[in-house]
């Protein structure tokens, strides 16, 4: 049996495509303006027998296309259950949203925590800061490795964090090291997350955020702990909704 | 009554007569109606009873209005609530009327925000914004509001509300030791006074124990409602005991209490008959939190439209407001004033501290509702519930209890995020039962 998981982010839409288990192809392109279209195109050379999706656009790929749904949060906790059978927590940091999700034993959601409505501690943090500071966000992490701890960002708004770097950057101070404060911020705030969900090593790190070593190696020195990271961060949702697609009968 | 046909019907010139900015509201009325249609008369397989609530809401900006304005020529006081904690059995005992203040829409929040600060509650900042804006035909024909000391914003804010409309205030006490009692007792001692005052009368023994029967009455019936949609399946959705919860609070008492037990028979009935509105395998959601002033539906709506079904509010709005009742076995007015506080004092909402008989009566409401997992929905910026909130969260983590926190406004724009929360909080439900 093929089956297709659709990962309809804030930022991007992942396709996994899986046969009899395994994984046949996948691919992550832009949202677009009209996600369901974009998937569309983008899913149209696949022939599945079933596809499920999930992410911020789950429901409107629903209505044209999707058999079935399931949230990210389960997405998520199937996916890094399948990739790493030992983990006992997912982080996933997306474009929106970050999330702290506990499993239980059988790899069913036992807790989760999700970021406050705003943007603090997300991929779009990194993203409006990255080109406040006039860098790609691929190499935004790169950059903040070089940086030095000295200086803090004490906005958590992303709107008043974008004129602090901005007077930071009038103040002369190094861009690697704002940088690296940026990225600081971003880890605080997932920190948070991680005790309050009562995070259990092993943890998996999923989502786009999870390609960038500052961030990477920020968390894990702050926690003493070893990330399981998969090849394909990003397609871990696209993955899990396929496997669920897979598993269950609809 | 049909999909098609429903309206908030139109009163401008009673509005125009109340000082009410006519044009404006009219656009409210009609955003009011089309929520209302769509979110409540889509519903499936509602009991009949549901029309007078139906008739209620069409009537809502009109035909209580025209009520309360034919008392208050009989000079009988009508006072403005916010809070569970007015003893509107006092209120009721020289022939007046409570009625619960427009508090639970987005619309005038840009109004007092204006003035009030932007990060304070969204119930203060509506409530503040619908007067400020001429926009509630409620809060332009009381004689007064009634205001308490439950939190700091609406405590501040009443002396900004003052200049408006006058406002008095009660002292709610923050602890439950015998001088919060004395305390408590002296305030429900000088709210009579008033009351006296406005209705140039005195109360009389007959009149309280009169009205303490009235209150008493409707508080049972909405424990009775209560009990009957804990029934597995639930024979009534959960949108429909909050619309009924919300309207508590601005009807007519002995009227509203006669129609909810007309519903309470139907769904007897109901049950009897094997007609629910959920099934066997429907999840089962307890709200635990802040209160939800009409049309404050956001929560229920997400819930009830991802498959599950919301079988219990544990707040103001719910069962905050009709769990105990005044003991009536009384000889004299002061010791019905004695009894009447110690049922208020029994309210367990989070500006007490401690305040850990709250977590008891949620752990009880959980069991008693069958519940399968608590959502605890604190409104933005409600420092005392969202903080009390880490206790619940203990407790149902020691029980087991699949637990969410939520924290929000009245406006729309995290619907979409509230929406993947609430769905996940179902699947883990689903997935451990």
């Amino acid at each position: 049996m093929i089956v297709l998981g659709i990962d309809i982010g804030s930022r991007s839409i992942k396709a996994a495509l899986l046969k009899d288990g395994q994984l046949l192809d996948y691919k992550i392109l832009e949202c677009g303006f009209q996600p369901h279209l974009q998937a569309l195109e983008m899913i149209k050379e696949y022939q599945p027998n079933k596809i499920v999706s999930t992410g911020y656009g789950r429901h409107l790929a629903k209505r044209f296309f999707a058999d079935e749904i399931i949230t990210e949060i389960k997405a998520h906790a199937i996916g890094a259950r399948y990739l790493f059978p030992e983990c006992e927590t997912v982080l996933d940091i997306g474009g929106q949203d970050s999330k702290v999700i506990s499993l239980d034993i059988k790899g069913n959601v036992k807790n989760f925590l999700m970021n406050d409505k705003c943007s603090a501690g997300t991929g779009k943090f990194l993203e409006i800061m990255s080109a406040s500071l006039g860098y790609a966000l691929s190499e935004f992490g790169h950059i903040a490795l070089r940086g030095s701890n000295k200086i803090k960002i004490n906005s958590m708004c992303t709107v008043f964090a974008e004129s602090e770097v901005i007077s930071l950057k009038n103040q002369g101070e190094e861009p690697q090291d704002i940088a690296r404060a940026v990225h600081l911020s971003v880890v605080e705030r997932v920190v948070g997350l991680l005790y309050r969900v009562g995070y259990i090593d092993k943890i998996v790190f999923s989502g786009g955020v999870a390609n960038n070593p500052c961030i990477v190696q920020m968390i894990e020195e702050m926690l003493k702990i070893k990330f399981l990271i998969p090849t394909s961060p990003d397609i871990v949702g696209a993955l899990g909704a396929a496997l669920y697609a897979e598993a269950f009968k609809f | 009554m049909s999909l098609n046909n429903f309206e908030v019907k139109s009163y401008p010139e009673i509005w125009k007569a109340l000082g009410v900015d006519v044009e404006r509201f009219e656009k409210m009325r009609c955003v009011l109606g089309d929520i209302y249609q769509t979110s409540y008369l889509s519903q499936e397989n509602r009991p009949n009873s549901m029309d007078y609530f139906n008739w209620i809401m069409s009537e809502i900006h009109g035909g209580r209005i025209t009520e309360i304005l034919e008392y208050k020529k009989e000079g009988r006081p009508v006072v403005g609530t916010f809070c569970i904690f007015i003893p509107e059995e006092i209120v009721i005992a020289v022939g007046g009327i409570c009625v619960g203040l427009c508090g639970g829409s987005q619309g005038p929040v840009p109004d007092a925000e204006k003035i009030l600060p932007r990060n304070i509650c969204p119930l203060v900042k509506s409530s503040y914004g619908f007067k400020i804006a001429k926009v509630c035909p409620y809060f332009q024909a009381v004689d007064f509001v009634y205001g308490e000391t439950t939190c700091d914003a609406k405590k501040k804010t009443w002396e900004l509300l003052d200049k408006k409309i006058p406002t008095y205030v009660m002292e709610i006490p923050q602890m439950k030791r015998q001088r919060d009692l004395n305390l408590w007792l002296e305030e429900v001692k000088d709210f009579k006074l008033k009351i006296e005052k406005v209705a140039k009368r005195e109360i009389s023994f007959d009149d309280l124990a009169k009205a303490i029967k009235i209150v008493n009455d409707k508080r049972k019936a909405l424990q009775r409602l209560n009990k009957l949609r804990y029934h597995k399946p639930s024979p009534i959705s959960g949108k429909d005991v909050l619309l009924i919860e919300q309207i508590a609070f601005f009807d007519d008492p002995i009227r509203f209490t006669e129609k909810v037990n007309r519903l309470c028979d139907e769904l007897e009935d109901r049950i009897e008959k094997g007609i629910y509105v959920s099934s066997e395998e429907t999840p089962r959601v307890m709200i635990s939190g802040t209160p939800m002033a009409m049309p404050n539906w956001k929560i229920h709506n997400i819930i009830e439209s991802s498959g599950a079904i919301v079988v219990n509010e544990e707040s103001c709005v719910g069962t905050r407001y009709f769990k105990d009742i005044v003991d009536d076995n009384s000889k004299t007015i002061d010791e019905i004033l004695q009894k009447l506080t110690e049922r208020y004092m029994k309210i367990d909402c989070s500006c007490f501290t401690p305040n850990d008989e709250r977590v008891s009566q949620v752990l009880k409401e959980f069991k008693d509702s069958q519940a399968q997992g608590i959502l605890h929905y604190s409104l933005q910026f409600c420092h005392t519930y969202n903080i009390e909130a880490v206790k619940i969260k203990e407790a149902c983590d020691k029980s087991n209890i699949p637990f969410l926190s939520i924290e929000s406004d009245y406006s729309p724009e995290d619907i979409g995020q509230l929406r993947t929360r609430i769905e996940a909080f179902i699947e883990q439900i689903k997935s451990q039962n």
